[in-house]
């Protein structure tokens, strides 16, 4: 990070800037890239869902708006701005206006949690896990308020959906990550992800002792994503468009980037949980040969950790895909029915599983 | 207001008529407690185009082309109900061949007809996916009517008599429905076994046999109902083949399911045999008539025909000029309509898609 910080002033100091400017500019300079760098992965996370739909059902997805369709989802986002703010009449105009906001400000800083690569971690605190499911849980009330303010019976039903499922799937993920906390005595997601650190690749990751914690997890995020075939709080074949029936333009928009901005953050969340995060499944192997000890190899392996930790993160944005493109939506009932007496027992198991490891492991060591 | 187990408050809740899965316009009016409904009253009217009425100011070769749109997934159907109905009343024979062909391409229709109800029932379900495998088959079905009558939906291709003119491109027609029964066991792998389709589907809506037949349910949602009736084996025009009539004992949405599915193999089968018998048996495919301005004498004559969605029947009354003194329409699907409060109430809302889209009603047949 210094020889980061170095360079900058470098560069600063050779437009001619005061070295004041870049006491201040620098420590904004990583929020401005997140937010910047990852809206725009949201972008493309949508052209891919797309195309990636197009592929398993033979057709070729979008391809008019630029090269192989790239700027679709930006097309699509500049209509949504240009359309009009609808408010029905009887809602109330003021949580109506204020639900998508609501919804929005948490992903924003949600990535800001995520350990990016062992230096790039923009809120490092000592718990920031319980934080992030703290965050995580915040769409939902925006959803709800949303679809209550809405005056509309379809956004009722649906966002009286989003509120059971979401309570109903919090359960397994907080006990599940339980099993992981265990694991690595920490509550801090870069240590989290340290811990799971072996020179083998992925002999340490999480996913090996708590296997069955990942699939509670897994599971339990595509229906907090309230994604297919979960996606009962929106599910366009009864409820018309669910909690989102009565939003247009740019309030839509931003409940449509919240939810694909979700999507990336919770896929990033397994990896660090689950398949250690932004380390490299070589182990130190591989940077080793591509950069050994020059004297660029400091900033590189950054560069590589960040590449493992988005690389991940897209397999199981792909896996997301895939299952939308594959299974149809379960009942609502039997959705819940699925949490309390699958996911939410099989986590239990999961932590005594952990527990036991854990104790074994201290043991011995 | 009342408040309910659930402890939200009793609502009216107004499913459509513009609603994304009525697949036409269908009202509901439903009375849901939460998200269990109490009462449902289907409203339907809103594709009324009159075609029973209109038939009165037309001659009887005006009114043909327009019976196709009574159900436009399944137009050869319609077509040949009315087309028969005629025929009765102007006591002709239809060639063999031309019958032969009737057969292949109102299975083919079948099939099509099936093929867009499996994609849109599991769209309503909430899988994207099939709908584009079904629609893939089905094209190749509309493209071949495309190239015989020129039309893909509406075909106006019988006439009274027989049809309008031979088949052709009979070798094609093999192909196709390989294609077809090989793809659907690649249906077969994706929803049969899938474990959140049996749960969408399996004792879900329940249709009692007694119960169907006292609401005149017919074709593949009756047979899902542990029943044999099929109006093919009471026609002469099915004389020749060899079939097995799908059938399900549970009548839930899941052998509604199956008994589709199954339907359309014994319809890739008895289009096989049609194929074979055009092969061998050159001949002529009409009489010969001049349909224009046909005068039947003064009468009454009933034709029926087992579509996709059960029995369609067209009583034709001719007062001995050109044009029809009354036509009648009976269809399948608007009796399935009917039966929509009796399977809904007590389920949840997420239930009504599975049990609509399983009864496979078709708007425009319910209207006419």
């Amino acid at each position: 990070m210094n020889y980061l910080y170095c360079a900058f002033i470098e560069l600063l100091a050779k437009y001619n800037f005061p070295e004041g400017l870049a006491l201040i500019i620098f420590p904004l300079l990583p929020f401005c890239i997140v937010a910047i760098g990852l809206l725009v992965m949201v972008l493309f996370l949508v052209l891919a869902e797309r195309k990636i739909l197009g592929f398993v059902t033979q057709r070729k997805g979008p391809n008019r708006v630029g090269y192989w369709g790239l700027l679709q989802t930006v097309a699509d986002a500049f209509k949504l701005l240009c359309k009009e703010n609808i408010t029905p009449s009887g809602a109330d105009k003021f949580l109506f206006t204020l639900a998508p906001v609501i919804a929005f400000i948490p992903v924003m800083l949600v990535w800001g949690i995520l350990p990016y690569n062992a230096e790039f971690n923009l809120m490092s605190t000592p718990a920031n896990l319980i934080f992030y499911i703290f965050l995580a849980f915040m769409p939902v009330l925006g959803i709800f308020l949303g679809g209550f303010a809405s005056n509309s019976k379809y956004s009722i039903i649906g966002c009286v959906r989003a509120i059971a499922q979401a309570i109903s799937y919090e359960l397994p993920i907080a006990f599940s990550l339980l099993g992981v906390v265990v694991l690595s005595s920490s509550l801090n997601l870069s240590q989290i992800t340290l811990s799971q650190y072996s020179v083998y690749g992925p002999a340490k990751w999480f996913i090996i002792p708590s296997f069955i914690g990942f699939v509670v997890v897994f599971i339990s995020v595509i229906a907090e994503l309230n994604r297919c075939p979960f996606d009962l709080p929106e599910a366009e074949s009864e409820l018309v468009a669910g909690y989102s029936t009565e939003y247009s333009g740019m309030r839509f928009a931003l409940f449509y980037i919240t939810e694909y901005s979700m999507m990336f953050a919770n896929a990033a969340f397994i990896v660090v949980l689950f398949l250690g995060g932004y380390l490299s499944p070589f182990g130190g192997y591989l940077s080793n040969i591509l950069w050994g000890d020059s004297i660029t190899a400091n900033i590189l392996v950054y560069f590589e950790q960040t590449f493992w930790f988005l690389f991940k993160t897209f397999i199981i944005l792909f896996l997301f895909i895939l299952i939308r493109a594959t299974y149809p939506r379960l009942q609502s009932h039997k959705l819940l029915k699925l949490s309390w007496t699958i996911l939410l027992p099989l986590s239990i198991v999961n932590l005594f599983i952990c527990m036991l490891i854990k104790f074994i492991g201290g043991a011995a060591g | 207001m009342m408040k309910g187990w659930s402890g939200m408050s009793k609502m009216k809740l107004n499913l459509g008529p513009q609603h994304p899965s009525t697949h036409g316009v269908l009202r509901l009016i439903l009375d849901v407690d939460g998200e269990k409904i109490l009462g449902c009253e289907p409203v339907i009217g809103y594709l009324h185009r009159g075609m029973e009425k209109m038939a009165e100011g037309m001659t009887y070769l005006q009114y043909l082309p327009t019976v196709d749109r009574v159900d436009y997934v399944s137009g050869f159907f319609n077509s040949f109900a009315y087309v028969s109905a005629v025929e009765k009343l102007l006591k002709i024979e239809v060639p063999e061949r031309a019958s032969i062909i009737r057969v292949l391409l109102m299975e083919l229709n079948r099939i099509a007809s099936h093929l867009l109800w499996l994609g849109t029932y599991l769209l309503d379900l909430g899988a994207v996916s099939p709908f584009f495998y079904t629609f893939r088959e089905r094209e190749l079905i509309l493209n071949y009517f495309e190239k015989i009558s020129g039309q893909r939906l509406m075909y106006n291709y019988f006439v009274f008599g027989g049809v309008r003119q031979d088949i052709e491109y009979i070798e094609e027609i093999r192909p196709i429905i390989t294609t077809v029964v090989e793809k659907l066991e690649d249906y077969e792998k994706l929803l049969t076994d899938n474990p959140i389709f049996i749960s969408r589907t399996k004792n879900v809506g329940i249709l009692e046999r007694g119960e169907a037949l006292a609401y005149s349910i017919t074709g593949p949602n009756l047979r899902a109902s542990n029943s044999h009736l099929d109006f093919r084996t009471q026609s002469g025009l099915y004389k020749n083949f060899e079939y097995k009539i799908a059938k399900a004992e549970d009548g839930d949405c899941y052998s509604r399911y199956k008994v589709r599915l199954e339907e359309i193999r014994e319809s890739a089968n008895i289009i096989n045999q049609a194929v074979d018998l055009l092969l061998c048996k050159p001949g002529d495919v009409n009489i010969g008539l001049n349909p224009v301005n046909i005068t039947p004498e003064a009468g009454e004559a009933y034709a029926d025909v087992e579509t996709p969605r059960g029995l369609t029947t067209c009583c034709v009354k001719s007062d001995g000029s050109a044009n029809p003194y009354r036509v009648k329409w009976r269809t399948g699907s608007f009796y399935a309509v009917q039966i929509l409060p009796k399977l809904l109430i007590g389920n949840m809302i997420s239930d009504i898609m599975s049990i609509y889209g399983s009864l496979d009603v078709m708007l425009p047949e319910v209207d006419r």
